[in-house]
C-alpha cells in the first residue's frame, strides 16, 4: 500500500480540521498528518454531538487545555527559534533505513514532487520502483507516472539541459548515484542547511555546499532560516540558524521529510542492497555450516599424522 | 552406455580392461597425473596458517575469470558506453550486482592473499635456493596481476578510474627520451580516451589473463620441481623413508586437499561479509569518486589508487623529483625481483634467524604497512616526513640485507621439522 498521507489534500484538510475539534485527544505536539487523518472519521462522528451542558463543558475545557499546550508549544518554539540551532550541523545524521518501504514510499512521492522537476534518475524505471516500493500499478498510474509516460520508462526530467544551463547556470545532476557519491549524510546535510542569503541569485545559500546553484525548493515546508556568523580571525564562521518564517511544517517534521528524501536516495543508488543483505545472511549461514564440517573433515583426516 | 566403476579402478593396470574408464586412461595420462601431482605429491606436514593463501589464490583466481565472463557479456568498453552498461548490470542484469561485487571484491582478495603469499615466502625464506624460479615466477604474476587489476579498474570509467589512470600512465612519460611518446603510444590518444579504455579492455580480458595462467601454471610447475618449503626451512627430501619418500611429508591429497577445503571455507565466510555487507567497504574497495562518472574538469581530491597499489604510489610522493619518485618506485619492485640473492643467512627460516634479521623484517613490516596507509591520504605535514621515513625503512631492508644476514648468530636448525600432532 503505497501511504500518500500528505499528498492527499482533502485527507490533510480534515485532519487539520480534527486536530482543532479534538485537540484534547491528540497532544498537538509531535502529532504527524497521518494520525491527524487517521482520526478524522472521529471527528467528523463527534462533531454534530451537541450533548448536555455537563459535556460541553468537559469539551471546552479539554479545548482550552489544548490550546494552552498548543501555545506553551509554540512559545517554547519560539524561544529555541531565537536562541538559534544548528551549530552542529557537521554531525547531523540521516540515520535511514532503506529496509523501511513506508519511508521509501513517502520518499518517492515527495521526489517526485519537489525534486523530479529538474533532476532525472535516468537509471531508474518506473516499473522497478514499484516493485521494489510495493506500490500497485493503479497508484504508479494515479501519483507517479508523468502524463504519457510508460511503466518502463526512466525516471526523466521535464527539464530542457539548455533552459537548465540558462536559469541556474549549471545542468542539475542526475540523483540516481549521488548518495553512492557524496553518501547520505551529505545529502541530509545538504538538505537541512539551506539559509536565506540575498546576495545569491536564488536568495539561498548552504553551509554544506557553499555558493550553490539549486534553489531552496523545501522551502515552504522548512521556512525560512538565517545563518549567524561569528568572525573568527577575520573570516566569518558559522555559528547557528535562526528560524526567521514557520513552514507548513515543524522542524521535526521537516527532519523527517527529508530523512525520507535521503532513504529513497540511498535506495535508488543501490536497489539490490535489501535483496543483498538478505541473501548474505543465509550464504554465510550456510557457509558456515560448511566450515563446521571441512574442520571435521580436516580433523579425521590429520587423525594419522603423527 | 557402459560406465565402468569399481573393478577397473581397483585394478593397478586399469588401462588394459574395458569401459570408459579405461578408453579414457589409454589415451589421456589422468592417472599418472593424479599419482604424481595429488596422492604422489608429498608435502611437508609442518605447515601452519600462513600456507592456506597459495590454494585461496587459485580458487580466487578462477573465480575472478568466471564472474568476468559474465561481466563481459554485458560491459560495453567505450567512454559513452561503459558508464552505463556497469550501471545496468547493477540494476538491470539478474544477480548482476553480485557478479560484480564477487569481481571487485575479488580483486582486492587477490591482492590480499597474494601479499600474505608473499610475506609468507620472505618469513620461511621460501624464495631461497633452489626456489630462485618459483619466486620470480611468482614475482611475475605478482606484477601481471597488477597490470590486470589497474587496468580492470578504469573500465568502469568513474571520475576515479579516469584520473587514476592519468597518474599512472603519465609514471611511464617520466623515463627519458622516449617517454612522452611512450605514454602516447600506450593510451592511444593525447589523453586518456576512448582508444585507451578500448585497449585496456582487451588487454584485461585476453591478454593479461593468459599471460597470468601461463604464468601461473610456470609457478605451479617449478613448485613441483622443488617442492614446498615449510616453516622451519629444512628440506624434507633429505631426509627420505624406506619406501622413497620423505619421511616429514604427507601425501598432498587427500591431507592437503581437505586442509586447503577448511581454509578456502573460513576465507569464503569473510569474503561472503564483505560481498554481501560492505561491498564498498567504506569507500577503500570502491570509491565513492567512482560513482560519478569520468568528469575531465573535476578533478577528486585526493586522487588514490586502490588500497593495493598505495606502498607503491606514496613511494613515488615521497621523493619531491617526479623523475626520481618513478624510478625509486621501479626499484621497490625490483628489490622483490633480487631478493633470493640479497639474502646471504646460513639458515631460510625467521625461526632460526638471529634477532637483527627478525629487526629489519619488523622494520619493512612496519614501513610497508605504513606506506600502505600514507598512500591513502593527502601528502600533507606530518605525512610527508612519515611517508619519507617509510620509503627509508623499505629500502634499507633490501640494501642491508646481505650484511645483517651474515653477521648476525643464527640459531641451530633441527634436523626434522617441527610438528604437533593432533591431541
Amino acid at each position: 500500500m503505497l501511504k500518500l498521507n500528505r499528498a492527499n489534500p482533502g485527507l490533510l484538510c480534515a485532519g487539520f480540521a480534527a486536530l482543532w475539534l479534538t485537540a484534547a485527544a491528540t497532544t498537538a505536539s509531535g502529532a504527524d498528518a497521518s494520525a491527524a487523518a487517521a482520526s478524522a472519521p472521529d471527528a467528523a462522528a463527534s462533531a454534530p454531538a451537541a450533548q448536555p451542558g455537563s459535556v460541553q463543558a468537559v469539551m471546552a475545557m479539554a479545548a482550552k487545555a489544548a490550546q494552552q499546550q498548543l501555545a506553551d508549544k509554540k512559545k517554547k518554539d519560539e524561544e529555541e527559534r531565537l536562541k538559534g540551532f544548528g551549530a552542529d550541523w557537521e554531525s547531523w545524521t540521516p540515520d535511514n533505513s532503506v529496509a523501511d518501504i513506508a519511508s521509501l514510499q513517502r520518499g518517492v512521492r515527495d521526489f517526485a514532487g519537489y525534486c523530479r522537476g529538474c533532476h532525472a534518475l535516468k537509471y531508474v524505471r518506473y516499473s522497478r520502483l514499484a516493485q521494489d516500493l510495493e506500490i500497485t500499478p493503479e497508484q504508479l498510474q494515479t501519483y507517479l507516472l508523468p502524463a504519457g509516460a510508460k511503466a518502463s520508462d526512466y525516471v526523466a526530467s521535464p527539464m530542457p539541459a539548455a533552459d537548465a544551463q540558462t536559469w541556474f547556470g549549471k545542468v542539475p545532476p542526475d540523483l540516481s548515484l549521488m548518495a553512492r557519491a557524496r553518501g547520505t549524510d551529505y545529502l541530509f546535510r545538504f538538505l537541512t542547511t539551506f539559509y536565506s542569503d540575498p546576495s545569491r541569485p536564488t536568495g539561498a545559500n548552504n553551509l554544506e555546499l557553499p555558493g550553490v546553484a539549486m534553489p531552496h525548493v523545501l522551502s515552504t515546508l522548512e521556512g525560512v532560516k538565517v545563518a549567524v556568523f561569528k568572525t573568527v580571525n577575520k573570516e566569518p564562521v558559522f555559528d547557528h540558524f535562526v528560524q526567521v518564517a514557520p513552514g507548513s511544517q515543524s522542524h521535526e517534521e521537516y527532519l523527517a521529510t527529508v530523512r525520507d528524501l535521503v532513504n529513497f536516495l540511498d535506495y535508488v543508488g543501490d536497489p539490490s542492497q535489501v535483496q543483498r543483505r538478505t541473501l548474505g545472511v543465509r550464504v554465510v549461514l550456510f557457509l558456515l555450516a560448511f566450515t563446521a564440517l571441512t574442520y571435521l573433515l580436516k580433523r579425521e583426516y590429520w587423525k594419522n599424522v603423527h | 552406455m557402459v560406465i565402468a566403476v569399481k573393478p577397473e579402478s581397483e585394478d593397478p593396470s586399469a588401462s588394459q580392461g574395458k569401459g570408459l574408464k579405461a578408453w579414457l586412461y589409454k589415451r589421456l595420462p589422468v592417472k599418472e597425473f593424479i599419482e604424481t601431482q595429488a596422492t604422489g605429491y608429498y608435502a611437508p606436514k609442518n605447515f601452519n596458517i600462513w600456507y592456506f593463501f597459495g590454494f585461496i589464490a587459485i580458487v580466487v583466481l578462477v573465480m575472478q575469470l568466471l564472474t568476468g565472463i559474465f561481466l563481459t557479456m554485458f560491459y560495453k568498453p567505450g567512454e559513452a558506453t561503459a558508464f552505463d552498461s556497469v550501471e545496468f548490470i547493477m540494476r538491470e542484469v539478474d544477480y548482476g550486482w553480485l557478479i560484480r561485487y564477487l569481481h571487485s571484491t575479488g580483486a582486492s582478495a587477490f591482492f590480499l592473499v597474494v601479499y600474505l603469499h608473499m610475506y609468507r615466502a620472505i618469513l620461511y625464506g621460501s624464495y631461497r635456493a633452489p626456489r630462485e624460479l618459483l619466486w620470480l615466477f611468482g614475482m611475475l604474476v605478482y606484477l601481471a596481476l597488477m597490470a590486470e587489476a589497474f587496468m580492470g579498474y578504469v573500465l568502469p570509467w568513474g571520475n576515479m578510474s579516469y584520473w587514476a589512470a592519468n597518474v599512472i600512465v603519465n609514471i611511464f612519460g617520466t623515463i627519458p627520451v622516449i617517454g612522452s611518446t611512450l605514454v602516447e603510444w600506450i593510451r592511444g590518444d593525447y589523453g586518456i580516451a576512448d582508444s585507451t579504455l578500448n585497449r585496456f579492455f582487451a588487454l584485461h580480458v585476453v591478454a593479461v589473463p593468459l599471460a597470468l595462467l601461463l604464468l601461473v601454471l610456470l609457478h605451479l610447475v617449478a613448485l613441483r620441481r622443488t617442492g614446498s618449503n615449510n616453516p622451519d626451512g629444512i628440506e624434507i627430501k633429505a631426509n627420505l623413508g624406506p619406501d622413497g619418500h620423505p619421511v616429514d611429508g604427507i601425501p598432498f591429497h587427500p591431507y592437503y586437499s581437505v586442509k586447503d577445503s577448511f581454509g578456502i571455507s573460513v576465507f569464503l565466510v569473510i569474503f561472503a561479509c564483505v560481498v554481501f555487507f560492505a561491498p564498498t567497504l567504506g569507500g577503500l574497495l570502491l570509491e565513492h569518486a567512482n560513482f560519478e562518472p569520468t568528469n575531465i574538469f573535476s578533478t577528486p581530491n585526493p586522487i588514490t589508487p586502490s588500497w593495493y597499489f598505495t606502498p607503491y604510489y606514496a613511494i613515488l610522493r615521497a621523493i619531491p623529483d617526479q623523475r626520481l619518485g618513478a624510478l625509486l618506485m621501479a626499484l621497490s619492485l625490483v628489490c622483490f625481483l633480487l631478493l633470493p640473492w640479497l639474502d646471504r643467512s646460513p639458515v631460510k627460516s625467521i625461526r632460526y634467524k638471529g634477532p637483527l634479521s627478525k629487526a629489519f623484517l619488523a622494520l619493512f613490516t612496519v614501513s610497508f604497512l605504513g606506506l600502505m596507509y600514507l598512500g591513502l591520504q593527502e601528502p600533507a605535514g606530518i605525512y610527508i616526513l612519515l611517508g619519507r621515513l617509510c620509503t627509508g625503512g623499505y629500502f634499507t631492508y633490501f640494501i642491508l640485507m646481505p650484511f645483517y644476514t651474515r653477521m648476525e648468530r643464527c640459531k641451530p636448525v633441527p634436523d626434522r621439522v617441527r610438528f604437533q600432532a593432533h591431541a
